[in-house]
């Protein structure tokens, strides 16, 4: 192998839960055995190594490179850099001077259009950008602790899509078709949107405990079935097209089901975002401290060793893809009663399904890493949005600089090879081998 | 496969192993659950009328009759035949035999034509013409399935055939308006196509990130900067960057001639001969030279490969690049080949169907290409049922291969297996 580091062990073991297979742990204690190191390092160098070259420093990192990249998509396709870029030689400062106007003007408004608004009169009006990121960043947070529950169970559930489509059709009929009181319609909506989801990321689970089939696979096609069967209904007449309409889309939600807004209409923040706040502390209780969520990570970091011990993989299988599809259904079900209540459409779903796995994989599967990752990827949302309409450059950056970040984060490697970082699993293996 | 030829050869010192068969009903069961829809459409639900079946378009020279069926009578004749199929199928399971691959072809041919004859009862099929956008829907999932088979088979999931899709979609539209050269398109799709693989492979082999991770967020990011330099750059000046040359037609002499075959195969793009080339040689090479047995190998047995001196890193990354410039021609036939120019999210899911086409061919190039084909049907029927007035919705017809895929990796529809290290980075 020549494209294997030799000096160190397993770069890519300490970083990501998930990628370690059998083979790596099999080559583990062969590795850690062969080097021998000439003395420790000090307790300060080990806690300085942890935090440079740690989990969190390459999140930050890999966040500034994204922003680099996006930074250098930005400056070359803005006019005025290209039309001073022709005589960059003759007066390289016109060029440099055009970049950093692109550039900051960009992140300015992204800034502006996510976090604080700096034009508008008095804090109450600036900080609306905020409250948009947090109304952006709500189905992101629920969907993406589904999707990194799916993680932590060792399940790659891109099923987003379909579970959140099933969810909506769902909690939508509940919401214009039937007649209840105001706070009673809210819950009964809520509850049919998560057992719509649960229902269509429990057939993934069951399709792989009972036959082994492949959960990517799987979710890939229910993602299209779940597309075009909520097409077909919304454009039949009696199902959930608006009657007396031609368009496939649904009618208005009613105001009985309507998620309130949480600090006065002036915001778009509704009660979406105490659901997801909910969701995360549920979420978490069942990993950190229920049972069940034991059997899970046991699950994910072993299913041969968590079936010897015992635990019934396949229903650990079903469960969490039960769960995974409620929360990302929960995610569609605040798309429609808290963001587009005027009825939907079969594109209502807005790529949150994978963009929640990009949260997911920014959180770490950890659900208040996921919380703060869905806020950072809403404020990439809004700001967006800001960014297109200040200085015409296409939401599309988005999209590439979210990716960046996720891919980035994947690597821990090559962005400690970028910063000229320490490797942090080098020290940690070591000091475990002195404790044995 | 070369383990069930060693043990037939072992046989031959008079060692009679004991065999142990698995009665597998998945087939009858599914047979017969095709047979009762049959039942209730054709036969309890029949439309009255003749349905007749066009052979051939208007233009060409050699004219074939139309054929004129009685639809309720071919209804039940067909469910008949079967039910009959069907009953063949459990004897044979029951005697302890498989059912061979030809009885499910029949049988699926046999529930196509009356499926059409119900559908199109009291209009003309127009079966040329169904075949004809057949070929055209599916090359584009043919060469993206072909890209996934050649990666997967060398141990690295391919999850990124939409981006590679797209990114050889663009980056033809993008040459071949700059040089005003169709075949230098195809040679950037190709070059596009590689690059995504080369960032997936660096990934997934040398930071030994989870291959379907990496695939996924490359799907997204091509997407991201695709979409990103098509608003930018290409709609401020379509003439200099998106008005690619398209492939001419080009007649093959004698054999454009054969009736409905020849202008079906043999009246297409460049691009199209191309991928019939592609898939010989894809299936010629994966079974029968050095190359094809090093890539089988490093994907069902990496550390086998290595203990013979396979460098299976570098077999792997060139391997997965290979694949990249395959779907990437894939790509370039949407520009270049039917549509002329680049639209953002162009593939609209073409790569995951590839995939789909993948898995339902059992990683296997020639199997690969006929669920690329099936799948290419199925979304063709659809547009052409809607023409002459389906019973049917159309979107449940445009769900069926989506359908079919997932019966598949549930063991449904035959026996569907990875190749064994596929999706396991090899750590020496």
């Amino acid at each position: 192998m020549t494209d294997q580091p030799t000096n160190e062990p397993n770069p890519g073991l300490s970083s990501s839960g998930m990628s370690d297979t059998g083979i790596a742990h099999l080559e583990g204690p062969l590795v850690s055995t062969g080097p021998v190191e000439p003395e420790p390092p000090s307790r300060w160098r080990v806690a300085m190594n942890e935090i440079m070259g740690g989990s969190i420093m390459i999140s930050i990192l890999s966040i500034v490179l994204a922003m680099v990249a996006g930074a250098i998509l930005i400056a070359v396709t803005d006019k005025t850099v290209q039309a001073t870029a022709g005589y960059f030689f003759a007066k390289p400062g016109d060029m440099l001077n055009a970049v950093w106007l692109a550039v900051s003007g960009a992140y300015s408004s992204l800034f502006q259009g996510s976090v604080y608004n700096f034009r508008r009169e008095g804090f109450l009006n600036g900080i609306k950008p905020f409250m948009d990121t947090l109304n952006f960043a709500t189905p992101l947070i629920m969907a993406g602790l589904g999707i990194g529950l799916g993680f932590r169970v060792g399940l790659f559930n891109i099923g987003g899509r379909g579970q959140m489509l099933i969810a909506i059709a769902i909690a939508g009929w509940i919401g214009f078709a039937l007649d209840l009181p105001a706070g009673i319609h809210m819950i009964v909506a809520v509850i049919g949107g998560l057992i719509g989801g649960a229902l269509w990321g429990g057939i993934v689970g069951l399709l792989k405990a009972k036959t082994g089939a492949h959960e990517v696979i799987t979710t890939i096609m229910l993602n299209f079935v779940a597309f075009y069967l909520v097409s077909f209904l919304l454009r039949t007449p009696g199902a959930l097209q608006a009657p007396g309409s031609n368009n496939p889309k649904s009618p208005p939600m009613k105001d009985t089901v309507v998620f309130p807004p949480l600090f006065g209409e002036r915001y778009s923040v509704n009660l979406g975002l105490v659901f997801a706040i909910i969701a995360v502390i549920i979420v978490w209780w069942i990993l950190e401290r229920s049972s069940l969520g034991f059997k899970f990570k046991a699950v994910g970091y072993n299913p041969n060793a968590a079936r010897v011990a015992g635990i019934n993989v396949g229903a650990m299988f079903i469960w969490s893809m039960v769960i995974s599809g409620a929360l990302v259904g929960l995610a569609g079900v605040s798309q429609i009663l808290g963001t587009v209540t005027t009825g939907f459409s079969s594109g209502i779903d807005a790529g949150i399904g994978f963009d929640a796995i990009t949260v997911a994989l920014l959180g770490r599967s950890k659900p208040w890493g996921i919380f703060w990752a869905a806020i950072l990827f809403g404020a990439f949302k809004a700001g967006g949005y800001a960014m297109q309409a200040a200085q015409g450059i296409p939401i599309d950056i988005v999209l590439v600089v979210q990716s960046m970040i996720v891919l980035f984060i994947a690597a821990p490697p090559l962005v400690r090879a970028v910063f000229h970082l320490p490797t942090p699993g080098v020290f940690r293996k070591r000091t475990k081998i002195e404790a044995v | 496969m070369s383990a069930v030829s060693q043990t037939s050869g072992a046989g031959a010192d008079k060692i009679v192993l004991e065999k142990a068969f698995v009665k597998n009903w998945k087939a009858p069961i599914s047979f017969g659950v095709v047979t009762i829809v049959a039942l209730l459409l054709f036969v309890l639900n029949g439309r009255e009328g003749t349905s007749s079946f066009k052979l051939t378009a208007d233009a060409t020279a050699i004219q074939l009759p139309v054929i004129q069926l009685p639809t309720v009578a071919t209804g039940i004749v067909i469910t008949v035949l079967l039910a009959g199929l069907t009953a063949y199928s459990a004897y044979r399971v029951q005697t302890e035999r498989k059912t061979p691959l030809w009885i499910v072809a029949i049988f699926a041919f046999l529930f196509l034509v009356g499926f059409l004859a119900w559908a199109g009862a009291g209009a003309s099929i127009p079966v040329y013409g169904l075949l004809l956008g057949t070929v055209a829907l599916s090359a584009p999932l043919i060469f993206g399935a072909l890209g996934g088979v050649i990666s997967e088979r060398s141990g690295v999931v391919n999850i990124a055939i939409e981006g590679q899709m797209l990114a050889g979609a663009f980056v033809s539209a993008m040459v071949a308006t700059l040089t005003g050269n169709a075949f230098a398109g195809l040679f950037g799709a190709m070059v596009a196509g590689m690059l995504v693989s080369f960032v997936l492979a660096a990934f997934a082999i040398k930071y030994l990130v989870d291959q379907i991770i990496v695939g996924v967020v490359l799907n997204v990011l091509v997407l991201g900067l695709t979409s990103f330099f098509y608003s930018t750059i290409m709609t401020a000046n379509p003439q200099m960057f998106n008005q690619p040359a398209r492939f001419p037609r080009i007649e093959i002499p004698v054999l454009s001639q054969i009736p409905i075959i020849g202008p079906l195969l043999f009246q297409q793009t460049i691009i199209i001969y191309i991928m019939y080339v592609t898939v010989f040689v894809v299936w010629y090479g994966l079974f029968h030279t050095r190359w094809g047995l090093r890539v089988r190998s490093v994907g069902e047995h990496p550390q086998a490969a290595d203990t013979v001196g396979i460098k299976v890193g570098v077999t792997r990354f060139w391997n997965v690049s290979l694949a990249g410039a395959v779907a990437g021609m894939g790509g370039a036939y949407f520009t270049l080949g039917s549509v002329g120019a680049f639209n953002k999210e162009m593939t609209a899911g073409a790569g995951f169907i590839a995939l789909a086409a993948v898995i339902f061919g059992q990683w296997d190039p020639l199997k690969a290409t006929m669920a690329a084909l099936l799948f290419g049907f199925a979304t063709n029927l659809q547009s052409v049922l809607g023409v002459i007035g389906s019973p049917v919705p159309s979107e449940f017809m445009l769900m069926l291969p989506y359908v079919v895929t997932i019966l598949a990796v549930a063991g449904f529809v035959g026996k569907s297996r990875a190749p064994a290290a596929d999706g396991k980075p090899y750590i020496k």
